[in-house]
């Protein structure tokens, strides 16, 4: 849906310092784009709930970090994200592969097409699904605002065929 | 195989306080330092209610999470030394974070492993990597950490503490510890929003 080169620039006009992140197959070529960008800081971590305390550190020592995992790492994350967006209260932003969402003959039955979206509404984040390129202002959009109301926000990227 | 008595291995050790009292006499004014499980509790005793402004208390934690902070903290503040004190049931629990830290390099991440063998704080089980006989320091090496040390009294930590805190790192030092069965874990110091704020702050001086 969107190239790695529109998601560098839409996070370096964002003013994202560091994309913490666990690849999938949509997400992942992104981080090539992104380092060339040369803004945003690509920071690799081998699961994703340590995402989420690597994007607090960051975030305590005044940088402006998002987590980009897919799906089956939020499901993973779940104490890390307990902790980090309720007990320490950070506002941190995410960027959510949904996986099957465009192409459901890949994956007959997936499961995450259940679990995703009730999963985001458990943990209080508010998410904004993109299932179209048109929708990388509404995207910026809600970045922004997220961070003046100091909550913590998603983008839940629709991933199969574009 | 035969499995270690539920005590854990006999080993020479140090007193968890005696290792933080290092660390507290070592530690630079802009230094961060984070703790979690026991180490947490003794540095909250040992502060007796007077926390330094750097000192980011991980209660309540996500067990395992205080490599993942202490690495983006470094990242962040490049000019700051980030010392983790950490207990080995919380490394196991985030034992990828270690490859995590050594692929993002911060120089300036010091990840100390208090090593007591046991889950101290919920009634000193025994971990399976006490049963396993992992050894931390060839784990931590095998990740590629520029710095790597371990420490059994605290005579000789005491001696080598500046040299391991002011090694190019990041660095990680075992620091063998004799388990205190019987010790309630850590309280919440506040209410940890709060403490946040004030630590954000302190970070911006």
């Amino acid at each position: 849906m969107f190239s790695g080169e529109e998601i560098a620039r839409l996070f370096a006009a964002l003013g994202v310092t560091h994309v913490v992140t666990v690849p999938d197959s949509t997400i992942g070529p992104w981080q090539g784009a992104i380092e060339r960008h040369g803004v945003t800081r690509v920071v690799r971590v081998c699961r994703e709930g340590e995402a989420w305390g690597v994007a607090a550190g960051l975030h305590w020592g005044g940088a402006k970090p998002v987590v980009l995992i897919q799906c089956t790492g939020l499901f993973e994350s779940g104490d890390a994200i307990r902790n980090v967006l309720h007990d320490w209260k950070l506002p941190i932003f995410s960027v959510i592969g949904y996986r099957s969402y465009l192409n459901q003959d890949t994956l007959p039955g997936d499961t995450c097409l259940v679990f995703t979206e009730p999963t985001l509404e458990a943990w209080w984040i508010d998410y904004r699904l993109i299932t179209s390129p048109d929708q990388i202002n509404e995207m910026g959009q809600h970045y922004e605002a997220c961070r003046a109301a100091g909550k913590p926000g998603a983008w839940l990227i629709a991933e199969g065929k574009a | 195989m035969t499995a270690p008595p539920a005590t854990g291995p006999a080993r020479t050790a140090m007193h968890l306080v005696d290792a933080l009292a290092v660390v507290r006499a070592k530690r630079g004014p802009r230094d961060v330092v984070v703790t979690t499980m026991a180490p947490a509790r003794d540095w909250m005793a040992m502060a007796a209610g007077e926390l330094e402004p750097l000192d980011l208390v991980l209660v309540p934690s996500a067990m395992g999470q205080a490599t993942s902070m202490g690495l983006g903290l470094a990242l962040a503040q490049p000019a700051r030394r980030v010392i983790v004190c950490n207990g080995d049931g919380s490394m196991l629990m985030n034992l990828g974070s270690l490859v995590s830290i050594v692929a993002a390099a911060p120089p300036n991440l010091v990840v100390l492993v208090f090593d007591n063998g046991v889950y101290e704080v919920t009634g000193a089980q025994i971990t399976p990597g006490s049963v396993a006989g992992v050894d931390y320091v060839a784990v931590a090496r095998a990740c590629g950490f520029k710095s790597v040390y371990r420490f059994s009294d605290p005579t000789a930590w005491n001696a080598s503490a500046d040299e391991v805190l002011g090694a190019v790192g990041p660095t990680f030092a075992l620091l063998d510890i004799a388990p205190t069965p019987g010790v309630p874990g850590p309280r919440s110091p506040g209410p940890a929003a709060e403490r946040s704020r004030r630590f954000i702050e302190a970070l911006r001086v």
